[in-house]
């Protein structure tokens, strides 16, 4: 009953996704203004109906109804409440419903809160948002139904995959999909602007909040995904260059340079094709991302949708959308005018550098992830392109971005003088020089990119909070503490890949109960092993105890467990964050004369990394508060006016 | 199929290395006493795919065959070969497909001159954004 109930739900949205495209297209051209205001509501109720059909989902999911085929293939009456919760959108049909979902949420969302924006371009912006949860819904409801019945009803489901069965899963995919799928708005905005030819400061005002609001959630997303593929995969690399990690990449990049292209254009009028451009661009990353992940062309530990009729599905919907949005672009940029110029060097200058920086990485992260595909097909040739190739493509420009990210906030708009730029730079300058020193003196020789990685954190680190200097604290604005913050954890996270990359330690032992190892500045000693059972799994219970010069001992348990539902191994690492960095301890196999695979990892400061990658969300989130205090105002101060 | 049969040939292939010094298995997850050479298996073996797994390098793979290849990789380190000489002659063995670092080739070379044709590109797009100074 649920189940028919959720897909009812799943229809009408479709239904009213329709005809708020219909009557929001007809108003526009027809210039009825009853339609104009209908538009608004049915989004709303699109909205709740989308979210209906989610809830219907999670409860057979929680339920354990098998004669849903989408359970029966995922969900285990074994399984943990929270795992069976999760397990809704550990799937190819469930998260595409998540999906779709957000997508309605969002223009929902839009249609509730939005006031500033004009009120035929907000039209314009739902029906395109209507019009982009039409393919998306026909996806669903004709290519991936979530809700299709199975009979014979199987007496147990099929388990879900042990490596997802954590609590990560819970946060990290609904995350990054509130980011994915948020950026939707931006691109709807963008289409809603080039139709009625809207582009300008308001409407990027208007549509900055809500990339915000985007990129907060993918910033978050990002940096959940990594820790989950560093603690849950068992072998301590936080970031691989996996074609699923470049697809949450690629929107991230997209919207970084859109969050700081439409601040040009809502604070001096400039870049506006060059804005909306981005905006379509980077929900069309987001479909791209989820055009490679859905459709299992990539073999990746995330393609678990492997169904080529999907693929073509997703893919015309790529074509459909994009293309059709550049078209819309290339027929009306004429109509855009340039907006205002600049002075090279300038606050917009350096903004511009810093997309030009953006846009050429996330080119790189693209076209490397699409390459081995394109090469196949044309030569027959599998070859692969991955961390080398990253690394060495992408990495120079990332840290002449996070150099440009120093001095930019400490330019002025319209026009700068260098001399006055140097005099600001000076402390972050000597601070970078004073890291070289002290690096090149004290620390063990280490690579040219840690070595660079190291002392530009210093140095940014400085810079970063630079605009604070001299200014009234207290009256300076949330949104200069938001940037401030969000730049510091770039430096900080950057301190922290450094770090980790030139001072790990490693070691790989064949060990014995009882003896003693030691890894970087620690000893640890083996004290034995004994089997544990949990809900749904059997393990092998390593525990150790790990000290540090005189201090005191940390008691350290890795397991190796095994699943019966689907039947997996998976190793759960042990790790102990101390304030200088993490101890990283796997259990591995044992062997017949009593000896115990151990996997040992000592990783300075690495816990910088999503340290940092909380502060740049956290400064988003400021900067996104201050915003919207600001507009509000604005609104308050026109309507006394 | 095509990795079913990659698979077969490193099987077919594992005997005839297994002339070594020390056992195999051992070597896939212990490491070489030298410092400096264990250092550059590592790197290597980071930049290796693991031909059954999806999307790993043979670095951080439980697989069977990322350890039998780890243990290739440590045994030939071990044995005074370079880095690149063992990349080369697996390449010559499996293919491309087995390294992550693509080689610098007729089909590979728009690849790498990406980053320069994007900043070029770029520059060129951006050149009209600009007022001329000292106006």
């Amino acid at each position: 009953m649920i189940a028919e109930a959720g897909l009812a739900a799943l229809w009408l949205a479709a239904a009213l996704a329709a005809l708020q495209f219909a009557i929001g297209a007809l108003g526009l051209t027809r210039g009825r203004e009853a339609m104009l205001l209908s538009v608004r509501p049915v989004a709303m109720v699109q909205a709740v109906l989308a979210a209906l059909a989610f809830l219907c989902l999670i409860v057979v999911f929680v339920r354990v109804d098998l004669s849903v085929a989408l359970v029966a293939a995922n969900d285990h009456s074994a399984k943990p409440l929270m795992y069976r919760f999760a397990g809704a959108w550990g799937n190819h049909e469930g998260s595409m419903l998540m999906w779709v979902t957000i997508l309605a949420a969002a223009g929902g969302a839009v249609a509730l809160f939005e006031r500033r924006l004009d009120e035929r371009t907000l039209v314009a912006t739902l029906a395109a948002q209507a019009f982009i949860g039409l393919g998306f819904y026909a996806f669903l409801l004709f290519a991936s139904n979530p809700f299709s019945r199975l009979f014979p009803v199987p007496a147990e489901g099929q388990g879900l995959n042990p490596l997802l069965q954590d609590p990560g899963l819970a946060f990290h995919p609904p995350t990054l999909y509130i980011g994915y799928v948020g950026l939707s708005v931006a691109f709807s905005f963008a289409v809603g602007a080039l139709v009625t030819r809207d582009v300008g400061a308001a409407f990027a005002r208007a549509m900055r909040p809500w990339v915000l609001g985007a990129w907060i959630f993918l910033t978050l997303g990002i940096t959940a995904g990594s820790y989950w593929a560093y603690y849950e995969l068992g072998w301590g690399g936080w970031w691989f260059w996996d074609p699923v990690e470049n697809a949450s990449l690629m929107p991230w990049l997209a919207a970084t340079a859109l969050l700081h292209s439409v601040t040009v254009l809502a604070t001096r009028d400039g870049l506006r094709a060059w804005t909306v451009m981005l905006a379509v661009v980077a929900f069309s990353m987001s479909m791209v991302g989820t055009f490679l992940v859905r459709s299992g062309i990539l073999t990746s530990v995330h393609a678990f949708a492997v169904d080529p009729r999907r693929g073509s599905f997703i893919l015309a919907l790529l074509v459909l959308y994009i293309g059709g949005a550049l078209a819309l672009f290339a027929l009306r940029v004429g109509t855009v005018r340039e907006g205002s110029r600049f002075d090279p060097v300038s606050r917009e200058g350096a903004l511009v550098v810093n997309n030009l920086l953006l846009s050429a990485i996330l080119g790189v992260v693209l076209i490397g992830t699409l390459y081995p595909l394109g090469a196949e097909a044309v030569t027959g040739e599998k070859l692969s392109v991955g961390p080398p190739y990253f690394n060495a493509a992408a990495g120079p420009l990332a840290l002449i971005l996070v150099a440009v990210m120093a001095a930019g906030p400490l330019m002025r708009w319209r026009r700068d003088e260098l001399r006055n730029l140097v005099g600001r730079l000076a402390l972050p300058v000597l601070l970078v020089a004073l890291a070289l020193l002290g690096l090149v003196l004290l620390a063990p020789p280490i690579g040219i990119f840690p070595l660079l990685g190291l002392i530009l954190a210093a140095g940014v680190a400085a810079a970063s909070v630079a605009p604070l200097w001299k200014r009234n604290l207290r009256r300076t604005p949330l949104f200069t503490y938001g940037m401030v913050i969000s730049h510091l954890g770039i430096a900080v996270a950057l301190a922290g890949m450094a770090s980790e990359t030139a001072f790990i330690k490693e070691t790989l032992v064949a060990a014995r109960v009882g003896e003693t190892q030691t890894v970087g500045p620690w000893t640890l000693r083996f004290n034995g092993v004994k089997p544990v059972a949990g809900p749904n799994w059997t393990a092998i219970e390593a525990t150790l105890t790990a000290t540090r010069g005189g201090g005191r001992p940390y008691l350290l348990t890795t397991q190796a467990r095994s699943f019966w539902t689907p039947p997996t191994e998976t190793n759960e690492a042990a790790i102990q964050t101390v304030w200088d960095g993490q101890l990283y301890v796997v259990l591995g196999k044992g062997s017949d004369d009593g000896r115990w695979q151990l996997r040992l990892w000592w990783k300075p400061f690495v816990t910088l990394i999503w340290a940092g990658g909380g502060l740049v969300a956290f400064g988003g989130f400021l900067t996104l508060v201050g915003r919207v205090r600001r507009e509000r105002r604005a609104a308050r101060a026109e309507a006394w006016a | 199929m095509r990795r079913t049969f990659l698979t077969l040939l490193l099987l077919s292939a594992a005997p005839a290395q297994a002339d070594s010094l020390m056992p195999s298995a051992a070597l896939a997850d212990t490491q070489l006493p030298d410092a400096r050479q264990e250092e550059q298996a590592t790197a290597l073996m980071e930049t290796l795919r693991c031909l059954v797994c999806q999307g790993q390098s043979i670095a951080d793979s439980n697989a069977e065959m990322a350890g039998d290849m780890r243990a290739l990789v440590r045994r030939r380190i071990a044995a005074g070969e370079k880095p690149d000489d063992i990349r080369t002659w697996l390449i010559a063995r499996y293919g491309n497909w087995v390294s992550y670092d693509p080689p610098l080739d007729a089909v590979t070379w728009p690849l790498w001159a990406m980053p320069v044709l994007l900043i070029a590109a770029g520059l060129y797009l951006a050149r009209g954004r600009f007022r001329r100074r000292g106006r």
